[in-house]
């Protein structure tokens, strides 16, 4: 702990910290890099996903894992040369009542045994279950390991707060991940989208599998490239998804499935949106439950379309683009649209 | 009420005997099948873990055979296991059943859930008094059933007639049904351990150890496994398993017993990770320390938990010296195919052994 490095702070050698660019990054980057910058470190990210990360990643698994872990490991595995430090937390709990995906709590472990030749790891636990202020000492500990001057700490985590606060805000209207990461960096958007004319479509699941260009297929941009507007679960407030909470007799146990299903209760209420597409990945345990839950309330709330996409390592882009063209078409229909 | 549940191992022999004394009408569904399985697999999420479509299958043959309650377990995760009962509830539901599934959740954790359930299932028929005296026997016939088991695996690598140990085995499960006080439940067990004892056995022979470890379900449930226990000790394979009805639901349910194996997994994995994933860790460590010649994991495809373990295993397996065979279950393994590698599994071990003894 508390490793001190020649040059710190003077901008001289700064710090690697490598952070995967998949799973917690969609929630969490502007969260990390200000506070990594904070404390003098570089920030490195690992490439967008793509097929050789993916084929890095099947490699060092075991075959029964899910694709986002898999993808996972090939991101560290990209990582672990160019960087001093690599950062993979253990995110245990983020909302104080339940665990992420027993996956996620286990993958440090998974990944010092299936990967040799790592560098020096940030593995810190961040379990909000222990209190409010968990997150202030968490990320206190991280910036530990890069300077011991409280002052400079304390003034990064005040950034890296700040930087996800407004990050939080600006997917909540509407903007990707990664639109919302070039407008706080460079402080311009890209160019707005004009709402669709036609049909609205919530399109549910994890961060780290939607906004993940390469799991996904594109298909967000391809909804919206056929005029439909698209609603995710990081669009609806944090107070109105517990509320949905509240209404389910018995939650599921993991924080990201629960944003999940919430949503999808939003949504069904929320009487403009026409259809359902839930994106989930091979070999997903959690979505397993999750996937027939919101299917069932789906269909016995207002018999609202619901279509699957299950997504694995071979998922061929034009095999998802038919299907969905056809969902949207039969929507458009119903609608009188076509 | 004509009350139903779910089977794992011999457990159902006690729990039926306890409904039946709350005065329910019990109804056995018939043990898991291919068929029960291919129920479950039809309405149950492809994805979902092989306890979860058998368990489905056989609420659905439950239903068939007339049962209008179901009983089961919780659970407040972290793993799947806690969710199964609320999910299967509305697929039984959607499919135009309506029965009433009675979910036990930890006493600890739902108080008065757990009140309100145990409730409906006492009062209607018979007294707090009476469930408890009958609680304490059907405990006792739990405990009764894993010993004839325990001894079961422990004597098979050493009989002579295996068939005729399998018989003395049926016929102590068979007094410990019949049993209905205390005195009689310790009388049966020792009758029948007796009776498994009485064979001739050679015990000059010094069988291969091996450990099974692994999700609860698939472990304790012979049909899941294929019988994995039998197919070891018939090999000549002296099998010890890590999990036992009483000690599970002891040690998960009222209190923690469990500190020993876990202190064991904390250097691998420092974390819960829900079912038995952390305890599979533990418990490698543990037989290489007693001088198991090899362990075999069992877990559901897709089990979260035991994934996480698998991928440590590798790193556990070079540490200490002891080969681990990871066995994924679905509805697609066939029997021949866990032999084969079974056999495979136990000439590694022998031939370890062979080499060890030389050096
Ligand atoms: S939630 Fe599903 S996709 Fe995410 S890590 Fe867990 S198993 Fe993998
Ligand atoms: S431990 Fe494995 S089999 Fe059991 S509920 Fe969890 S994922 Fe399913």
């Amino acid at each position: 702990m508390g490793t001190t490095w020649p040059g710190q702070g003077k901008g001289v050698i700064a710090v690697r910290v490598g952070v995967p660019r998949t799973l917690s990054y969609f929630s969490f980057y502007p969260l990390w890099k200000a506070l990594f910058e904070g404390v003098g470190a570089e920030v490195v990210v690992s490439p967008p996903s793509n097929k050789e990360l993916m084929d890095a990643g099947v490699r060092e698994t075991v075959n029964d894992a899910c694709v986002p872990i898999k993808l996972y490991h090939g991101h560290v595995e990209a990582l672990k040369d160019k960087v001093d430090i690599l950062f993979l937390p253990r995110l245990v709990s983020l909302d104080g009542k339940v665990t992420l995906c027993p996956k996620f709590l286990g993958l440090p472990d998974m990944v010092r045994y299936s990967i040799a030749g790592l560098p020096e790891l940030i593995d810190l636990r961040l379990d909000l279950k222990k209190g409010r202020h968990e997150l202030y000492r968490f990320l206190y500990r991280v910036g530990r390991r890069f300077t011991g001057n409280r002052a400079r700490i304390a003034a990064a985590i005040r950034a890296a707060r700040y930087n996800i606060q407004r990050y939080r805000k600006l997917l909540l209207q509407g903007l990707t991940p990664e639109e919302a990461f070039s407008l706080l960096e460079n402080g311009h958007a890209a160019n707005r989208r004009e709402k669709g004319a036609g049909i609205k479509l919530a399109v549910l699941g994890y961060p780290y599998a939607l906004y993940d260009d390469y799991v996904s297929v594109r298909l967000l941009e391809k909804l919206r490239l056929q005029g439909v507007d698209v609603v995710t679960p990081d669009m609806v407030a944090e107070p109105a998804l517990r509320r949905m909470g509240k209404s389910l007799p018995k939650n599921l146990f993991w924080y990201y499935s629960n944003r999940v299903v919430w949503a999808c209760l939003y949504y069904l209420r929320d009487y403009s949106v026409d259809g359902i597409i839930h994106v989930t990945a091979f070999g997903c345990g959690p979505d397993a439950m999750t996937n027939k839950l919101i299917e069932l309330e789906a269909k016995h709330s207002r018999q609202v379309p619901f279509m699957t996409v299950t997504i694995d390592e071979h998922t061929g882009e034009a095999g998802v683009e038919t299907r969905v063209e056809a969902f949207v078409d039969l929507l458009k229909r119903k609608k009188g649209l076509l | 009420m004509k009350i139903s549940f779910p089977y794992m191992g011999n457990s159902h022999i006690a729990i039926g005997y306890w409904l039946e004394e709350l005065g329910h009408e019990v109804i056995y569904p018939p043990v898991p099948s291919k068929k029960t399985l291919s129920l479950g697999v039809q309405h149950a999420p492809e994805f979902a873990c092989l306890p979860f479509k058998i368990l489905l299958g056989t609420y659905l043959e439950a239903i068939e055979a007339g049962a209008d309650t179901l009983a089961s377990s919780g659970g407040f995760g972290p793993c799947r296991a806690g969710y199964y009962g609320e999910l299967h509830k509305r697929i039984l539901h959607d499919l135009g059943h309506s029965v009433r599934l009675i979910i036990l959740e930890p006493p600890l954790m739902a108080p008065f859930n757990f009140c309100k359930n145990i409730y409906n299932l006492v009062r209607p028929q018979s007294s707090w008094l009476n469930c408890y005296r009958k609680f304490r026997i059907t405990w006792e016939k739990l405990r009764a059933l894993d010993t004839a088991e325990d001894r079961l695996h422990q004597l098979r690598p050493y009989v002579l007639d295996r068939r005729a140990l399998t018989q003395a085995y049926e016929k102590a499960l068979d007094y410990i049904r019949e049993a209905r006080t205390m005195p009689q439940v310790r009388e049966a067990v020792q009758a029948g351990l007796a009776g498994m004892e009485s064979l001739p056995s050679d015990k000059s022979r010094n069988p291969l150890k091996i450990g099974l470890i692994g999700e609860i379900y698939v472990v304790l449930e012979p049909f899941a496994n294929h019988d994995i226990e039998k197919i070891l000790g018939d090999m000549g394979v002296l099998v010890h398993r890590s999990i036992f009805i009483t000690n599970w639901t002891r040690d998960n349910a009222l209190v923690n017993r469990e500190r020993d194996i876990r202190s064991r997994a904390i250097p691998y994995l420092n974390q819960l990770v829900g079912g038995h994933g952390q305890n599979s860790v533990g418990e490698v460590v543990r037989y290489a320390e007693h001088g198991f010649d090899g362990v075999v994991q069992l877990a559901p495809f897709t089990c979260i938990p035991e994934i996480v373990a698998k991928s440590i295993m590798p790193a556990i397996s070079a540490d200490k010296g002891i080969p681990v065979l990871t066995l994924f279950l679905d509805e697609q393994t066939g029997r021949a195919g866990i032999e084969t590698r079974l056999e495979a599994f136990v000439d590694l071990l022998q031939q370890r052994r062979s080499q060890r003894e030389v050096s």
